[in-house]
């Protein structure tokens, strides 16, 4: 009897202290493109804020969009925008997204290091992923299959990619992977890879070289690392990260976002490896309300 | 008399022989005994209406979007769609084919292999290798199938891509080898069990007879328990099917008709587990992902069914 006693009481006490530690907690869900940007500004939003707990993880974009609409999370992050269908759900559901930007991203091709091709045109990438050209001996490579690795369909790049670079259906042999680590991965480890990864993931990539992309064949080649070639859209393939929101926030919420737009939170993302927002995006945050 | 009657009987004895504690002991032991088969009942009663209530949640949810699709389109069609770029498509094919593949794949590696590890173990083994052998294959079982992808992903992929010849290993036959290695445990302990539950008559008769080990294990020990090897196997299949992180991530997750096992696949499992958590509630994406729920439960229900009957069956003939 002492014994269950015993236990009665650490469970009371354990499920006491959970409550306790989730009293100002702001969940943040989405985009595996943002996850460690944004898991980083909470790391030090939250060493200067001691009572404020943020907890943040992945599962795509079109997952922490659903989160949102659901009202699973606070703060959805989406590397693309959202899509008519969420819209239509979200107002269903009461709940009215508000866009903000946080960073930019030159979405960055990778190819194996050992890939003598380091260039490519919009055209060449968009047939590779779907499908139409099959070998690197057409783009002025080896002779070798393409081996394509790409997101799943719950990811934002995968949805920004399709949208922007084939404008058509991805190749069902393209290999979908977990996360953008996993095609950095993949790449490492194939001879023959090619995949599409968030700027931020190539400042650790050892065994994979940015393709420079031109927007067709009498164009210039850019990089993505060029951070003044992916402002001015000059690099093809740049894109604004976001973030979505219920509405009007208040609080800590707020708080943490005015944060990530400050001069610190910039800061963190150009050391992320992207690139801080143009002002362009700062007046069009502002008329949102941050 | 029971002690129901004695009860009742106690209200007009007179207790001058003080036999009243025995007897009122006697009756709140019947009750007690009572409580507690009436608890247990509960205990496995509730067990059923989970599983019940499992099947009702899938169906239940999984007949909107059926009725939308069509069954006979949805089992029949190869691609599974959804977020298409133009037209959304649900088709289960491609993905049921994917996972027949790795499990048949894995049945391949696993059932000689156990098979002949639970024989080695039954009759060949001295007790010392026997005492090592078995905690050892409790441990393989119990490591966490994400271990095992990524052990997939980093050693056996590349491994793989050599031994091949291919440029990368992420393919159906890197998810066989790893769910070969998630059924052994589970075939090699049953079918171990089966082959000690041959009556010792067998194998001393066949040595009698003049048959060597060899002999005796082969033709006579393992055809016996045929049956309970079987069902050992069917489960094995069961675990194989149903197992999803390890094939989420070493199999290469690729959309198309698997053509042959160095191609990558995405079995049924993946596609639940990539997809269930990014879809909106209530919409036909979402009960399409419970129609495939759905077949994974009545595939390995019927599985579990089968190899039920027939271990049934198998202690009833050695009976």
């Amino acid at each position: 009897m002492k014994k269950i006693k015993m236990l009665g009481l650490g469970l009371a006490a354990m499920m006491i202290c959970s409550g306790v530690a989730s009293a100002a907690s702001i969940q943040v869900k989405g985009s595996d493109t943002i996850i460690n940007l944004v898991q980083k500004q909470a790391e030090v939003y939250m060493q200067k804020d001691s009572t404020v707990k943020i907890a943040v993880t992945g599962g795509g974009s079109g997952t922490g969009i659903a989160a949102l609409v659901n009202g699973k999370c606070t703060i959805a992050n989406s590397s693309r925008a959202i899509n008519a269908r969420e819209m239509e759900s979200a107002l269903a559901n009461n709940v009215s997204p508000t866009r903000i930007v946080i960073a930019i991203d030159g979405l960055s091709v990778i190819v194996n290091a050992a890939n003598p091709v380091t260039k490519l045109t919009m055209y060449q990438i968009g047939g590779s992923f779907r499908g139409d050209i099959r070998n690197w001996s057409e783009v002025g490579g080896s002779n070798m299959p393409i081996a394509l690795y790409g997101r799943q369909s719950n990811s934002g790049t995968y949805g920004f990619f399709r949208e922007m670079v084939l404008k058509g259906e991805y190749s069902k042999a393209m290999k979908t992977m977990n996360g953008s680590s996993q095609i950095a991965e993949g790449v490492k480890a194939d001879p023959s890879g090619i995949g599409y990864v968030g700027v931020g993931y190539t400042k650790s990539a050892e065994g994979v070289t940015i393709v420079k992309v031109a927007a067709n064949a009498a164009s210039i080649y850019e990089s993505p690392l060029d951070e003044a070639a992916v402002d001015s859209g000059k690099y093809p393939i740049a894109r604004p990260l976001y973030q979505y929101v219920n509405g009007a926030l208040t609080g800590s919420a707020k708080e943490f976002i005015a944060f990530e737009l400050s001069d610190e939170g910039q800061k963190i993302v150009a050391e992320e490896g992207f690139f801080p927002i143009t002002s362009e995006y700062k007046s069009a945050n502002a008329k949102a309300g941050f | 008399m029971e002690s129901g009657q004695a009860s009742h009987f106690l209200l007009f004895v007179d207790d001058s022989y003080g036999i009243m504690p025995e007897l009122m002991m006697l009756k709140r032991g019947k009750i007690k005994e009572n409580l507690i088969e009436g608890l247990f009942f509960i205990n496995g009663l509730i067990v059923v209406i989970i599983l019940i209530g499992i099947f009702i949640l899938l169906l239940k949810n999984a007949l909107p979007g059926l009725k939308e699709v069509g069954v006979f389109h949805f089992l029949t069609t190869g691609y599974w769609n959804p977020d298409a770029y133009d037209q959304a498509t649900y088709g289960a094919l491609a993905m049921l084919m994917s996972t027949l593949m790795v499990t048949l794949g894995s049945l391949v590696i696993a059932v000689p292999l156990g098979i002949g590890t639970a024989a080695y173990l039954s009759d060949v083994a001295s007790p010392k290798v026997r005492e090592i052998a078995k905690p050892v294959i409790e441990i393989l079982a119990g490591i966490p199938s994400v271990v095992l992808g990524f052990l997939g992903i980093v050693l056996l992929g590349p491994f793989l891509a050599k031994v091949t010849g291919t440029y990368n290993g992420l393919n159906a036959i890197n998810g066989a080898i790893l769910l070969a290695v998630m059924a052994l445990p589970t075939i090699i302990s049953l079918s171990e069990d089966a082959l000690n539950s041959v009556p010792r008559s067998y194998s001393e008769a066949s040595l009698g007879l003049g048959a060597n080990k060899w002999q005796t294990v082969t033709l006579v020990k393992v055809p016996a328990a045929a049956s309970g090897i079987v069902a050992a196997c069917m489960l094995g299949m069961g675990r194989a099917i149903g197992e999803t992180m390890t094939v989420l991530m070493a199999t290469g997750n690729a959309a198309e008709f698997p053509t042959g096992f160095l191609s990558s696949v995405k079995t049924m499992t993946s596609t639940v587990a990539i997809e269930l958590g990014e879809v909106a509630y209530f919409t036909t994406h979402f009960y399409m992902l419970f129609a495939v729920g759905l077949i994974l439960f009545i595939i390995t229900f019927i599985i579990n069914l089968i190899s039920d009957i027939i271990f049934h069956k198998h202690m009833k003939m050695l009976k």
